[in-house]
């Protein structure tokens, strides 16, 4: 497949007032506002453009199945270390990037859009427009592929996209604690502000878990320091795919994203925190509003994640500026307002 | 003179009268930034203390049609806050207060007239820091860094002020507030904040910042290798970095910057090396034992002809002192120098260098070289007398083909600096103008009547097309596809 199959679908939309469905894998599909619109398939674009392991960058195109990018990095010692979630195996590049979503290495490494370098995309007129580069310093024109990230393929095809990649650590260690979720939190923020490598953290139920990376003389140190008890097999893989039993079962998941020393908040449900606190998972059927007036009051902000019904918006609200900029840039990118429309904002 | 200016009367009704200034001799020192070859006399500058005053000043200028030029400390490099002749120089300087550090949750809220180097002396009693350190830092302040999005020698390891930067609030040219980002991460919607970061004060003027600040690791130690060739060195920055380690720094300088560094502050360099090396490691005493070791063989295998260990914290920051000091110390040596900024992939250095020793000899110029070796980020300082206009006129020519060559070679004409009004005609070559004509929209999107310091780091289309037909390759025009005017 080529990028000419993509444009001239794309502008054949825009004559013809039709909606498009970017998709990749599909495995993502529950996320944000429901995807409506022809479906554009991206998985026969694929394949690694560009990698060189002593570059430290990789660039792909958006078909490139996740999972055979992140084993042509750990065959060469690298990943991407804002661990994304893939929710099944048909995941794609495109779609990660999409969706913008970082697992549990991103309260210390760093999220998705911190290892986006480059980003080719294809815009509402059918054009293939090329942003930022390959190389890690660049700050000519703004930064285009980094708003680009995350934006739920609202502002065009993503055809490519280069990312900045990271060694794997030469050891880890994942270690076990009891404790209550106020003493988790004060925790987890106080040996963030140390020189501990730490690289996951990870509450529920009274039981926090630590993820130490690094160098096998450092992690064995910090091991000394926190205590605890070693643990056989980790959780970090079910936290980020959703396959720990905490994720199981029909009531709606909330995702709190919220300062990281935010108080534990009562909420009927279950509760699972992440990244020093700072993401808080919510397994809880109770009124949407409580749920999204609770993440505000603590300056955060409520997602409905997963859910057999939603209506109305998935996320918080904009306030009335930061949606007018919104829908400037959804014009510019997308004047006829064909690429999935309505998934990250109502009438978007 | 300048009194009776319309704009002065309105700004009166809410500025304090030494909040404005008007007469030349006053606004004589803002007519430049840190790029000193552009210069332009603002027509007013305004200071003002509170966030009411600058959304009052915004909605004045806007609803006069009076374009605004914010500024911070003016040590930028490209021209980014070379002011308006016809319009309102906003200076931040009084924007100098740290609201608020809150050690348990790593953040600092700072005004953007706080200088970079504060926000880590603050931090330090908590064994915090904020890790963004670009060479100005003792001068440079937060808001400039956020405009630049400034890096500075430890990027590869620790990121950009992209990447160390929670949140920011502000106004939009309208007076509209705006507030992106924040202590909680992913916030709804676009990435509005990486946006915002690295605009050149184009998109939104900010007053308040959130910084993200990391735990100062125990010890760092460094590295000092010298190598007997250049394309040596940069070989040896790849072998460290596909050993699969990231060092905390990792510099490069010629021996002509070794020189005339050396001189002007004793770093200890070794000056028959061809190039240097410095190469740091920094955490937990047992990890940095642990790094230097593997480093030191890597370099060694390399072809290092001879390496120093820094032995203690003094001996450290003495050959790091070289390095930051690499400006003004060129700067000695020459009665002017001309810095560019451009990024390449490391692998093309030794090519890059090549291009570089060759339009030495063709432009009859010097040009030492440091080097941010670990991201690919050149400074190649260009030595010439301004008062020579042939030299002046070489250097820029000069200058041109090597911001041009790294983006041949598949890097970018600003690693760091910004595009200003400086490199304002290579974006033409960085970009075409579809992608030059949605930076416009993005920029429509925040400030539809383009008053917010216009005419900066993105060129129209008109001048593209200009810039290409003086610039004639191969007889092949860059932007054919352009009409001709």
């Amino acid at each position: 497949m080529t990028l000419e199959h993509f444009q001239d679908r794309i502008r054949a939309a825009a004559a013809n007032g039709e909606k498009l469905c970017l998709r990749g894998g599909g495995t993502k599909d529950f996320y944000g506002n429901t995807p409506s619109g022809e479906i554009v398939d991206t998985r026969g674009y694929a394949g690694i453009v560009a990698y060189e392991p002593s570059e430290l960058v990789v660039t792909a195109r958006c078909g490139t199945p996740l999972a055979e990018l992140e084993n042509i990095l750990a065959q060469n010692g690298q990943c991407l270390p804002f661990e994304p979630p893939h929710f099944g195996d048909a995941a794609t590049v495109g779609g990660c990037i999409a969706a913008g979503l970082s697992g549990p290495g991103r309260a210390a490494a760093g999220a998705l859009r911190d290892f986006v370098l480059g980003i080719k995309l294809i815009d509402g007129r059918a054009q293939a427009l090329a942003f930022g580069g390959q190389v890690m310093k660049n700050v000519a024109g703004y930064d285009v592929s980094r708003l680009i990230a995350g934006s739920l393929g609202t502002l065009g095809l993503i055809a490519e996209v280069s990312l900045k990649l990271a060694p794997r650590p030469q050891s880890g260690a994942t270690l076990r604690l009891e404790m209550p979720q106020m003493r988790a939190l004060e925790t987890m923020n106080r040996w963030a502000g140390q020189p501990l490598p730490v690289s996951a953290s990870a509450w529920h139920d009274g039981e926090l878990m630590v993820r130490l990376s690094g160098s096998t003389a450092g992690v064995r140190a910090a091991a000394a320091k926190i205590g605890g008890e070693a643990v056989g097999e980790p959780p970090w893989s079910g936290i980020r795919e959703h396959t720990d039993p905490f994720f199981a079962g029909s009531e709606p998941l909330w995702r709190l994203s919220l300062p990281s020393t935010a108080p534990a908040l009562p909420l009927e449900g279950r509760q699972l925190l992440e990244w020093n606190g700072s993401l808080r998972w919510l397994k809880s059927g109770i009124d949407p509003a409580v749920v999204r007036e609770a993440a505000q009051r603590v300056k955060g902000n409520a997602t409905l994640f997963r859910a057999e019904q939603k209506s109305g918006n998935c996320f918080a609200p904009l306030a009335p500026v930061l949606e007018r900029v919104h829908r400037e840039l959804k014009a510019a990118f997308d004047p006829a307002g064909i690429f999935n429309r309505g998934r990250l904002l109502p009438g978007l | 003179m300048g009194a009776a200016l319309p704009v002065v009367k309105a700004l009166r009704a809410f500025l304090p009268e030494r909040a404005i200034l008007h007469d030349e001799e006053d606004t004589r020192p803002y007519e430049c930034d840190g790029l000193t070859a552009y210069r332009q006399l603002p027509m007013v500058v305004a200071l003002p203390e509170t966030e009411e005053q600058v959304q009052r000043i915004l909605k004045v200028c806007a609803s006069m049609g009076i374009p605004v030029v914010p500024r911070g400390a003016g040590t930028g490099l490209s021209g980014g806050a070379l002011p308006p002749g016809d319009g309102v120089l906003l200076s931040m300087a009084k924007f100098m207060r740290v609201l608020h550090i809150d050690p348990l949750a790593r953040v600092a809220v700072v005004q953007p007239g706080v200088r970079n180097a504060v926000v880590s002396e603050l931090a330090a009693p908590f064994g915090l820091y904020y890790a963004p350190d670009p060479s100005s830092q003792i001068a440079c302040t937060i808001g400039g860094n956020v405009s630049e999005n400034s890096g500075g020698v430890h990027c590869l390891k620790y990121g950009l002020t992209l990447h160390n930067v929670l949140g920011v609030r502000g106004f939009t040219i309208d007076g509209e507030p705006l507030e992106l980002g924040g202590a909680a991460p992913d916030a709804p919607g676009y990435d509005l904040l990486a946006l915002a970061i690295g605009s050149e004060g184009m998109l939104m003027v900010v007053t308040e910042v959130t910084l993200k600040l990391l735990p100062k690791p125990q010890c760092a130690r460094v590295i000092m290798a010298s190598f007997d060739d250049v394309e040596k060195a940069g070989a040896a920055v790849a072998d460290v970095i596909g050993a699969g380690i990231v060092p905390a720094g990792l510099e490069m300088m010629d021996r002509p910057a070794t020189h005339a560094v050396e001189q002007y502050v004793h770093a200890g360099y070794d000056l028959d090396a061809a190039a240097i090396l410095l190469c740091e490691s920094d955490g937990t005493a047992e990890e940095v034992e642990d790094e230097i070791a593997r480093m030191k063989a890597i370099l060694e295998r390399a072809g290092a002809t001879r390496m120093t260990v820094s032995r203690d914290e003094a001996e450290r920051l003495r050959f790091w002192s070289g390095r930051k000091a690499a400006f003004p110390a060129v700067g000695r040596i020459s009665p002017d120098y001309y810095c560019m900024d451009g990024t390449i992939p490391r692998k093309r250095l030794g090519e890059v260098l090549n291009f570089i020793a060759a339009l030495e000899k063709k432009y009859g110029l010097r040009c030492p070289n440091v080097f941010h070796a670990g991201d690919g980020n050149l400074h190649p300082l260009i030595l010439f007398d301004a008062n020579d206009a042939d030299q002046l006129h070489r250097t820029e020519q000069f200058a041109a083909e090597v911001l041009e060559k790294c983006v041949e070679v598949g890097g970018t004409i600003t690693g760091e600096h910004g595009v200003g009004v400086e490199k304002i005609n290579q974006m033409c070559v960085q970009f075409r103008p579809p992608e030059l004509e949605l930076f416009r929209a993005v920029k429509r999107a925040f400030d539809p009547s383009g008053l917010l310091n216009p005419g900066k780091a993105v060129p129209t289309l008109a001048r593209c097309a200009e810039y290409g037909g003086m610039r004639v390759r191969g007889g092949k025009l860059p932007h054919p596809e352009l009409p001709r005017f």
